[in-house]
């Protein structure tokens, strides 16, 4: 068991590894820096002096140990757009993300388990179908076309909504967060339900196959025939029992929710990181697209490790099988 | 097979019809009415797609058929130079209906281009893993793992941040992202089919291990290889369609139907919804239509449900 924990830590550090060389190679050697990074009326003197000073002059492994060091130190460069540290930068941004995420998954519950309910128990009904229908179509829209009609219909036609940006803010914790406000929550109301329509059809459906599945089984047979009131039944007996596939399957999603907010910040203009990234990759603000492509390549791999030691912990079959 | 006195004796409309495993498969799919209007549908929008040229009004790109004055008109507007554009005009004055069209033609041919590079890759890497097993398999199906633990956009967004814009590099980014599905379901299907007795006979003969992996092997493997290839054609046609949205995608002199969308996008806000929607909506049916035709692909073929 130990073992191979050591032996899944070691991997996941080489994967981090080779996530670093590829993304140094690629925003590195793919396109000369020193176009972008000296202006060009600078003479020659000029220019390999700056060439030194930044190192480029040095063999590519060389340079590749400073960016390593200096990413150990957490120094990721200062991004030619904004003039600040890439990683403060990104984490100035990201409360605005994890808010719009967090709420996507909350939403994703809220909306997901009630509806996967009454599919399951109702499957023939007409509204059942429907909503089975209806996570089809969730799991394959593109999500920003769906955003572009919720804005359309919800900002545009009706009014009723902001189309656009965060609102109005309100600080806790010296942070900057949207959900405090009337104002904000109607700002996010539309993001996060857009970033959290394919979840919402991912828990409804394991929802509602988990009450098809649980509905015949003896334990709730018998709590019927205890006479327990219908409604205690599926709520305690059924819902429990459910809960924790759906629970789980959400907390994975979590890290893809993440990253997929990219598509919903771009819509509605929310200024998290995703918008960020994209608004540098547009500029090519490379220590920008550097430090946010290892933060969330590393958050990745962490989110994969501590869900693989999990499961083995929890499991036996699964602890079996990799001893095998 | 080859035989041309089969195939004519099989066509003749005297004797019975002889049950094939074609023609069982083609009576199973036009069970579900809405599988055959998906079908339907798709064949009409990929014909739309690949006569564009002929069709279309004006030619979107050709700029001296462009008018300025033309901008922005809602849809049914007279032109200048006469006829109507159906559905509006974008800011350059350019006919909605053919720059959808064009656009249309982009997004098929990169979704499909790239679906099938990726089935090609993908399913090389499945038949190695499963034929040779132990190391081989080890190494790719970690790699697999690897693929896939990453959300589709991130993969993509890597890519393209390194690579920059272009056809080309979407395309490799596609690949990128699909290629996992192919390996695990083709490998998946191909561990079972290797135990089987006529991969023992041809290896009996003594054949090489190439012409048994494509030849006896890869056939059998094909049912769920093509459900697989239905829908990831349909999120290559989707995820591209968001890359390009995104900016991140096909170049601004080749728009695909993302592009057009984000095109619209900023004159939306102010109530002229024609520049955006009208993609969008051809959008939404080509993959809607195409996630019919392989949801009812998946219940034909898959022999856990046969009857």
């Amino acid at each position: 068991m130990f073992t191979w924990m050591v032996r899944r830590l070691f991997q996941a550090c080489f994967v981090v590894l080779a996530m670093t060389v590829i993304v140094f190679v690629g925003v590195h050697v793919i396109g000369n820096p020193v176009d972008i990074l000296i202006s060009p009326e600078a003479d020659q003197a000029e220019r390999a002096r700056i060439i030194a000073n930044l190192g480029l002059d040095q063999p590519l492994w060389r340079q590749y140990l400073y960016f390593l060091n200096d990413a150990v130190h957490g120094n990721l460069g200062r991004s030619f757009v904004f003039n600040e540290p890439a990683l403060k930068l990104i984490g100035g941004r990201m409360p605005a993300t994890l808010e719009l995420a967090v709420t996507a998954v909350l939403f994703s519950i809220c909306f997901g388990v009630p509806l996967g309910l009454y599919a399951g128990l109702k499957p023939d009904s007409f509204f059942g179908r429907t909503v089975m229908a209806g996570s089809i179509l969730g799991f394959s829209l593109p999500s920003f076309w769906v955003g572009l009609m919720l804005i359309m219909v919800f900002a545009v036609q009706l009014g009723w909504l902001p189309s656009t940006g965060r609102g109005q803010t309100e600080v806790l914790f010296g942070i900057h967060w949207s959900f405090l406000t009337w104002d904000g929550l109607r700002h996010m109301f539309m993001p996060a339900l857009n970033l959290s329509l394919f979840n919402i059809s991912l828990v409804l459906r394991l929802t509602r196959a988990g009450v098809r599945e649980t509905l015949p089984m003896d334990y709730i047979k018998f709590a019927r025939a205890k006479g327990l009131s219908p409604a205690r039944v599926i709520f305690v007996h059924v819902l429990k029992n459910i809960m924790i596939p759906v629970v789980t399957v959400v907390g994975l999603e979590l890290g893809s929710t993440i990253a997929f907010a990219v598509v919903t910040e771009s819509v509605f203009a929310w200024p998290g990181m995703g918008k960020l990234i994209i608004d540098s990759i547009n500029v090519l603000d490379r220590p920008v697209i550097v430090a946010y492509l290892m933060m969330i390549v590393l958050l990745f791999i962490t989110i994969n490790l501590v869900v693989d030691i999990l499961y083995t912990v929890l499991d036996p079959r699964v602890r079996l099988e990799t001893k095998a | 097979m080859t035989d041309p006195s089969h195939a004519v004796a099989a066509d003749a409309p005297v004797l019975p019809k002889e049950e094939t495993p074609f023609r069982r498969f083609v009576s199973e799919f036009a069970e579900s009415k809405l599988a055959l209007v998906g079908l339907a549908v798709f064949s009409v929008i990929a014909l739309l797609a690949i006569f564009a040229s002929w069709i279309t009004p004006q030619n979107p790109y050709d700029l001296a058929q462009l008018d300025i004055m033309d901008g922005r008109l809602p849809p049914g507007s007279k032109s200048l130079s006469g006829y109507t554009f159906i559905l509006g005009t974008d800011d350059q004055g350019r006919d909605m209906f053919s720059g959808m069209l064009f656009g249309l033609r982009i997004s098929l041919s990169v979704g499909v281009g790239s679906a099938l590079f990726a089935a090609v890759v993908g399913t090389t890497l499945g038949l190695l893993a499963a034929f040779f097993g132990r190391r081989v398999d080890t190494v790719i199906m970690r790699l697999v793992d690897l693929q896939l633990s990453f959300p589709s956009i991130l993969v993509a967004l890597m890519i393209l941040a390194v690579l920059g814009k272009g056809v080309m590099n979407v395309m490799l980014a596609l690949v990128m992202v699909e290629w996992a599905y192919y390996a695990r379901t083709v490998r998946a299907t191909a561990m079972v089919e290797r135990r089987r007795e006529y991969i023992e006979a041809a290896q009996c003969l003594a054949l090489p291990w190439r012409r048994i992996m494509f030849r006896h092997l890869l056939p059998n493997c094909l049912p769920p290889l093509i459900v697989v290839a239905t829908q990831q054609v349909a999120r290559a046609i989707a995820l591209e369609a968001t890359l390009s949205f995104l900016g991140l995608g096909v170049p601004i002199t080749e728009p695909s139907l993302g592009l057009l969308i984000a095109n619209g996008y900023q004159y939306m806000l102010s109530g002229k919804y024609w520049i955006s929607f009208y993609p969008g909506l051809a959008l939404l049916v080509t993959i809607v239509s195409i996630n019919l035709v392989g949801d009812q692909l998946r219940d034909v073929l898959n022999p856990r449900l046969k009857k």
